[in-house]
């Protein structure tokens, strides 16, 4: 008798031990279960050693030293580590040198661009005009369009002004005119957020007796702040990364020594610059000096260094970029 | 919302004035972008156009010539006497049309996981947004060249010596998109954040109360997720297509750029080369575009002009 009547108990304490058990594990209307989580986080993680992977590669080979590439052991991790790899890579690549004019080449184009975007994208949001919407639509097929079909006609431009001396001047012509590296993105971004600005805002100050540029500056300006700085950031990058304008602007024949370099530019004569400084250091190094993988990951890794370390200082404005620009909200 | 402040009868008396004003500061704002497009897009449009349909002599100065073998001989050029060219448009087409999916569904998946209540989100964050910061021409064809551009433990093999009796045009862009597939993924770092951002937007109760309803979870994804992401998977497969086709990693844009300062090519016949490409894109391009666009798009259209009607008559 009392074993009959302690089953249904027992029974039902299994149940809901069973019941606990499998909304921890796959989870209920509440909560995700431990299961759920656990495929999430594993994806999560595989997928950014996959991204990753390729980082990591880089920074691992450009510490190997030469007899560590030719063993298969060491995949991953170096027997020991040598800096010698990125001291070739620097003096190759003239380092410094080519940092300081590429900086040059970037940073101040991107002033400029941020500028004249901002007050295009202004002059879009704020103002109605007579075809406006033709413009527009030039600004969207610019956008779209690849810029292979008008890189050599504007090259020619260049040339006939005798500006592709491999100086600054296309680039700071082109971003002035608001023709800079993806400056159709850019004056698309702050048309968008200038647009989002309400206009009382801005009609009462032109009603108060500032002038309409006043206004811009005044207001518009200050309202814009999360907007110029992700142009800013990214106008910066665009100049760092592009090679292909690049080298139209500064010219075919232009090299570190006659004008100024990118990085990028560096890296992907890389091979070349390697066996020319090769050829005038073989008297003093060893024949086993060669160019190697670990040379070029050297020389890779030094390329993005730069930016590498200012997206782990800015990474936060990076990545809430795309919020802020409020591409998202149409 | 600003045309209908702006639209009041007290406006009327100063229409001239206030009007021409405004047209004036307009025109102040965007004058910098109107010359710098007339000189660097329109004018360089027209003469690229130019080039392609003549031949170039170069002697102090371009000069322009008429064709002596029809309007097209550029242009039948490109396809008849270059190697390189329509294979490498045709790869190029083939694989922007494969690697467009796999981006999209990727970056979503993504962007899902990342909406799900984790820790450690900024983090996760940060390593897919790296990309965007560091993948260059220059150095993916290092990585390419040092073949980490894939990922090894993937046994690829199987399945590409299954494919591998297709034809070779179509097979080269499927090899291509498993061999180089974590340069690919690179690409959607941005569409990332995009999709993450309009997720965020849908409220929570929503879900909620989609569940009381008894609705499953892959329910929510169909009927509530992917409608409000709709747009957005238009607007990421353009930036996608654009991204890809101007990009640094990309063979067309190299042919093109040696074929400029080859002798035997020169620059009509990169001009060619050239446009026949922007067409691809272009074609490309309008065909996501009305494959993606949202089926009541039109209604929407026809629903605002209805509307401005019945103002308009109002008034």
């Amino acid at each position: 008798m009392k074993e009959k009547k302690a089953n249904p108990d027992k029974i039902r304490k299994r149940e809901n031990q069973k019941e606990h058990l499998k909304s921890l594990m796959l989870g209920n209307a509440e909560k995700r279960g431990f299961l759920g989580s656990f495929v999430v986080y594993l994806l999560l993680i595989v997928i950014s050693f996959i991204f990753l992977y390729p980082v990591l590669y880089m920074i691992s080979r450009s510490l190997m030293s030469r007899s560590d590439l030719l063993d298969s052991s060491a995949m991953w991790i170096p027997s020991s580590l040598t800096l010698h790899n990125y001291e070739s890579a620097v003096l190759t690549m003239d380092y410094w040198n080519s940092l300081l004019k590429n900086l040059y080449l970037a940073v101040v184009p991107t002033f400029c661009q941020v500028f004249i975007c901002s007050m295009v994208g202004y002059g879009f949001a704020r103002y109605n005009f007579p075809l406006k919407k033709m413009w527009m639509a030039i600004l969207i097929l610019a956008f779209l369009l690849p810029s292979q079909t008008t890189a050599l006609p504007n090259y020619l431009v260049f040339q006939n002004l005798r500006m592709i001396d491999g100086t600054i001047k296309p680039f700071l012509i082109t971003a002035i005119l608001g023709q800079g590296f993806k400056s159709t993105l850019c004056i698309l971004i702050f048309y968008n957020f200038h647009r989002q600005v309400p206009q009382s805002l801005i009609e009462d100050a032109e009603i108060d007796g500032a002038g309409h540029v006043k206004a811009y500056f005044r207001i518009a300006i200050p309202l814009a702040g999360a907007a110029i700085v992700v142009v800013t950031l990214f106008s910066f990058v665009w100049y760092w990364n592009e090679t292909y304008l690049v080298r139209n602007y500064l010219g075919y024949g232009t090299t570190r020594a006659t004008g100024l370099t990118t990085l990028m530019l560096e890296l992907s004569a890389f091979e070349d610059s390697y066996a020319n400084a090769y050829t005038t250091w073989a008297s003093s190094v060893t024949s086993s000096d060669r160019i190697n993988d670990a040379i070029r990951m050297a020389g890779t890794v030094l390329a993005i260094a730069p930016l590498m370390i200012l997206y782990f200082v800015l990474q936060k404005q990076f990545v809430e970029s795309v919020d802020k620009a409020g591409i998202t909200g149409e | 919302m600003s045309k209908k402040t702006k639209r009041n009868p007290h406006d009327k008396r100063h229409f001239t004035r206030r009007t021409l004003r405004e047209w004036g500061f307009g025109y102040l704002f965007i004058l910098p972008w109107i010359v710098g497009v007339s000189i660097f897009f329109l004018y360089a449009m027209v003469q690229s156009l130019r080039f392609s349909f003549s031949r170039v002599e170069l002697s102090n100065g371009v000069i322009l010539r008429p064709l002596e073998n029809g309007l097209f001989e550029n242009f039948v050029k490109v396809f008849t006497t270059d190697v390189n060219f329509p294979t490498t448009l045709a790869n190029f087409g083939i694989g922007l049309i494969l690697q467009l999916p796999v981006i999209i569904a990727f970056s979503l998946i993504i962007a899902l996981l990342l909406n799900s209540n984790i820790r450690c989100r900024s983090l996760f964050r940060m390593i897919f947004f790296l990309p965007v910061i560091i993948a260059t021409g220059p150095v993916m064809s290092q990585l390419t060249a040092q073949g980490v551009s894939s990922v090894p433990m993937v046994s690829q093999n199987a399945l590409l010596s299954v494919l591998s009796d297709l034809p070779e045009f179509i097979y080269a862009p499927i090899n291509n998109l498993f061999s180089s597939l974590i340069l690919i993924l690179w690409n959607s770092g941005i569409q990332i954040l995009i999709f993450l951002a309009g997720l965020q937007k849908v409220p929570r109760t929503l879900y909620e109360a989609a569940k009381i309803d008894g609705a499953s979870a892959w329910e929510s994804f169909w009927k509530i997720t992917l409608p409000t992401v709709r747009s957005l998977i238009l607007l990421n497969s353009i930036y996608t297509v654009v991204t890809l086709a101007t990009g640094g990693s990309n063979e067309i844009i190299e042919l093109i750029y040696t074929a400029t300062y080859t002798a035997t090519q020169g620059y009509s016949y990169a001009m060619a080369m050239s446009w026949i490409y922007t067409l691809v894109v272009a074609v490309i391009l309008v065909i996501v575009f009305l494959l993606l666009r949202e089926k009541s798009d039109r209604h929407v259209v026809y629903e605002q002009k209805r509307r401005d009607v019945k103002e308009n008559a109002g008034r």
